[in-house]
């Protein structure tokens, strides 16, 4: 991978090369805390974080990291920064915290931060990391809430329910439109589901771009870059 | 590697490890109070949905009487009991409970009976009843818990604290019956514990807390 400008690295990662929809990389929190558009905004912001400083601190010291301690190093950068964001949400975001629980800590496994730092950080200047961190992050933090809200509308016919666990106040139940939803979605086949409806529809507009790209040649603005 | 690249090595991982836990210390120490503070502010928050209509002392967190199991209330994990006085007479008793037979799991149960035995609130703490049909039992959820506001033991007699379908006088749940049979069972023996015991739960010294 080449290390194009701030904007190109950004719009890899939350498009062409979409950690969630594209590498498939870090399921295991996308269909566990998708179940509201507000939690998986949580979870997804605090990967995006710890994706961003991670790839800054992997980048920062990647000249005294030989690679046979490499892999400990990131370990120990990930979990101290996955502990950091944890402390940050229990002081600031105290019932968000309470509602992705362990799926918080459990950042530290979602191998796509190992993916980028291995892959990317390891072998590129401070700013294009951070921007590969951000974009990575924001396109699965993009991806969470797009099926959380997918899933939360169909399941529970509601949208932007316990916003209050951002916000804080009083319990806010959303905007409901109907008494009740598809169960479906809700429960763990649901994500599946609505995980493989959400790679058809971006192979979808790909290939239709691709498609029309042959007419506009011209354009040359999503050209892949290698 | 030799030897020196070996020294050279761990001292590197030594340095980073270094300035990772430092990292994570300055934010622990940055933390560490509204943490407490949140916590505390937390627990409070979800005692006091289950004292409505009561007016009480403050300080209801610190009255806390932890019983091991077996203690003759739901569940076999510890029961925790507050309580809640006024003017330093006892006005209420705020029961944590666990009721063990929901549909998925203990569902965690705080319910808050005034001295003279009727209900003064009902909240689920934690659950892991399926959303859209046993999470009704939630008060963000629908209104069911507060049909309870207000009962107690001989309102009705103890074969009426069941599901309307099942002969009693509590209002069912769509589509699911085993999450608020749970919980209705677990209210119910609560409140024949609290008859039994009144006066001892009121005399009990408070229990430390297990720092
Ligand atoms: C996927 C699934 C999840 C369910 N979750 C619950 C639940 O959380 N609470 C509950 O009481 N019943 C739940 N049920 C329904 C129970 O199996 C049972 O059918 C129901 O409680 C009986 O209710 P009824 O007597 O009103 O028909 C669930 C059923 C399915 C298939």
């Amino acid at each position: 991978m080449t290390s194009g400008g701030f904007l190109q690295q950004l719009q890899t990662g939350l498009w062409k090369d979409n950690p969630g929809l594209v590498q498939l990389l870090g399921l295991c929190p996308l269909l566990a805390v998708t179940t509201t558009l507000v939690n998986g905004f949580g979870l997804g912001i605090a990967t995006l974080l710890v994706l961003a400083m991670s790839n800054a601190l992997v980048s920062a010291t990647r000249r005294w990291i030989k690679p046979e301690i490499r892999i400990p190093i990131y370990v120990l950068i990930i979990a101290s920064l996955v502990t950091c964001i944890e402390l940050i949400f229990k002081a600031w975001f105290p019932m968000l915290d309470r509602s992705l629980g362990i799926f918080i800590p459990l950042i530290v496994t979602n191998c796509a931060i190992v993916a980028r730092a291995e892959v990317f950080a390891s072998r590129n200047t401070i700013g294009v990391s951070i921007a590969d961190g951000i974009g990575m992050g924001a396109g699965f933090a993009m991806l969470l809430m797009a099926i959380g809200a997918f899933r939360e509308f169909v399941g529970q016919a509601s949208i932007l329910s316990r916003l209050d666990l951002i916000t804080g106040g009083e319990p806010f139940n959303g905007f409901s439109f109907a008494d009740s939803g598809l169960l479906l979605a809700i429960l763990p086949p649901g994500a599946f589901f609505s995980l493989a409806l959400a790679v058809v529809l971006k192979n979808y507009m790909d290939q239709r771009r691709r498609n029309s790209r042959g007419a506009f040649a011209s354009r040359g603005l999503r050209r892949p870059h290698q | 590697m030799s030897d020196r690249s070996i020294v050279k090595t761990g001292m590197t991982l030594g340095m980073i490890a270094a300035v990772c836990t430092s990292l994570v210390a300055a934010t622990y120490q940055l933390t560490k109070d509204r943490i407490a503070a949140n916590e505390k502010a937390l627990l409070e928050q979800s005692l006091q949905p289950a004292l409505t209509g009561i007016f009480y002392d403050s300080g209801v967190s610190e009255s806390r009487l932890v019983l091991q199991p077996p203690h003759g209330l739901p569940g076999n994990d510890p029961a925790i009991i507050y309580r809640v006085f006024a003017e330093g007479e006892p006005a209420a008793a705020l029961f944590v409970v666990t009721a063990r037979d929901g549909f998925a799991g203990p569902i965690r149960i705080v319910l808050g009976v005034e001295a003279s035995g009727s209900v003064t609130g009902v909240r689920i703490l934690q659950h892991r009843e399926t959303p859209g049909l046993g999470d009704k039992i939630v008060s963000a959820r629908s209104d069911w818990v507060y049909q309870f506001d207000g009962r107690s033991m001989g309102d009705p007699q103890l074969l009426g604290w069941a599901l309307k379908g099942d002969g009693g006088e509590f209002d069912q749940l769509t589509g699911a019956s085993i999450t608020p049979r749970a919980v209705i069972k677990a209210i119910r023996d609560t409140l024949v514990y609290f008859d039994a015991n009144r006066d001892a739960i009121f005399q009990a010294a408070a229990t430390e807390a297990e720092e």
